[in-house]
């Protein structure tokens, strides 16, 4: 098992690559799809904006890659958000292997913009892989200012003045809003999870 | 909902962790991936590391012992101090950090909270506020590190976190310099008075004593997360007592 882990240049990839070192993950990093030959899954990291993402996953030809691959896929945060179709972040086309469009955090009364902090999973779909031996309620790590509004591919959500998607899914097309390398022995376990499913 | 966060402040210095009172009177208290690596066992919800003297000295610092941090934890993280460009965060944000906190770059050049928010998106870039009463008003103070080339700003706190946020910063750390070190509580009406003006994160720095303390700041001054160094160095607050005590009180806190 190996994960191919996405650099786009653009984003910190350095907290994701050492979280799979700790979970005893085996994993390359690739530049472009033509280095994923051995890579039996892949994960997209993501920081950073939407627009430049977007832009850099272009020039090394990622999307059209992404439309024929049968691997599971994890977007993370950023990488989460770009599986959809269109972010308000830039007013940007994404990739669109999930249904839906990402949208701006609504500024709610006695909410602060970002969504930074350790927020609850709430309502989540049981037979989802990435959460065994996650229970409801368990605390995840986010940090973002946009959202995927709860859909038909939320399989988990965190509620943040909005219902927040913190984990959707559409087939072996993942994705986590928060930062499972970041979110201590939960996020550990979603990342083996995701080696395992 | 959000958990009310609890962050170990390590002020580092030549790669060990120190801490001062009022910010002098440096004392070493051990090695930074242990201490890392304990705060994270215990339940802390985030780490602060500032390198204190990379400021003053005019460099800044040492990506080595971030990717070794990096490494190690996987709670978040925050690295500050002396970061002039967008190379020098570049290089702290790729060996792993996820957030910087600038500080006096930021007051020496505003413009550099801009040009950080553009390249590497506002949720990683944190304003560091040193600030205390000076002829009646709450001010911005430069070059805490280093005791002999301290000077006073003449911006106001307020003005300057209004302007940081409207800069692009994602979250505010305001330290209270009137009680840093000297674990009498926070400066809960100087931080209501920021939280008033500030649509972001906001963590409180300076004064930690006791766990009521903490329960103060939470309920009275709406933060986001409170911080703290030598309350948990020095082993008088246990962080997972902190917790459970705060979740008793009825607040949110990540068990």
């Amino acid at each position: 098992m190996t994960i191919g882990l996405i650099d786009t240049g653009c984003a910190n990839i350095a907290s994701v690559r050492f979280a799979l070192e700790r979970a005893g993950l085996d994993h390359v990093v690739v530049r472009d799809p033509s280095e994923t030959g051995d890579c039996d899954r892949l994960i997209l990291p993501g920081v950073g904006a939407a627009g430049a993402a977007m832009a850099r996953l272009d020039e090394r030809g990622w999307p059209e890659a992404f439309r024929t691959d049968d691997r599971p896929l994890l977007g993370i945060c950023l990488g989460m958000q770009l599986l959809f179709e269109h972010s308000a972040e830039g007013d940007v086309d994404t990739l669109g292997l999930i249904p839906g469009r990402v949208e701006k955090l609504p500024l709610t009364e006695g909410l602060v913009w970002p969504h930074m902090g350790w927020n609850a999973l709430q309502a989540f779909a049981s037979d989802e892989p990435l959460l065994r031996h996650v229970s409801l309620g368990e605390y995840a790590y986010f940090v973002h200012g946009f959202y995927a509004p709860v859909g038909p591919a939320t399989v988990a959500q965190a509620d943040y003045g909005a219902e927040v998607s913190a984990i959707v899914r559409s087939g072996h097309i993942a994705g986590c809003q928060f930062h499972p390398e970041r979110s201590g022995r939960v996020g550990a376990r979603i990342l083996s999870n995701f080696a395992s499913c | 909902m959000l958990a009310k966060r609890i962050i170990p402040c390590l002020d580092v210095r030549d790669g060990r962790v120190v801490k001062g009172v009022k910010f002098r009177d440096h004392e070493d208290v051990g090695d930074i991936v242990k201490l890392a690596r304990r705060y994270a066992r215990e339940g802390a919800d985030e780490l602060v590391f500032y390198d204190i003297a990379a400021s003053a000295r005019g460099d800044t610092v040492e990506p080595e012992w971030v990717s070794r941090v990096a490494r190690e934890i996987d709670i978040p993280f925050c690295v500050a101090g002396g970061i002039r460009s967008v190379e020098d965060a570049r290089a702290r944000l790729f060996a792993g950090a996820d957030k910087i906190s600038i500080n006096t770059p930021a007051l020496e050049n505003p413009d550099l909270i801009d040009t950080l928010a553009r390249e590497f998106g506002s949720q990683c870039i944190v304003l560091g506020v040193d600030s205390r009463i000076i002829d009646g008003a709450w001010r911005v103070h430069q070059f805490t590190g280093d005791p002999d080339k301290t000077l006073t700003d003449h911006r106001k706190t307020l003005d300057w976190v209004r302007e940081g946020i409207e800069r692009g910063v994602g979250e505010v750390v305001l330290n209270c310099m009137d009680m840093d070190g000297v674990r009498d509580g926070y400066d809960i009406e100087q931080l209501a008075a920021v939280r008033a003006v500030c649509s972001t994160p906001l963590i409180a720095s300076g004064g930690a004593g006791r766990k009521e303390h903490f329960k103060s700041v939470f309920e009275l001054a709406n933060v986001d997360g409170a911080l703290a160094a030598s309350v948990f160095h020095k082993g008088v607050i246990e962080i997972g007592d902190l917790k459970a005590y705060l979740g008793d009180e009825g607040l949110r806190v990540r068990p």
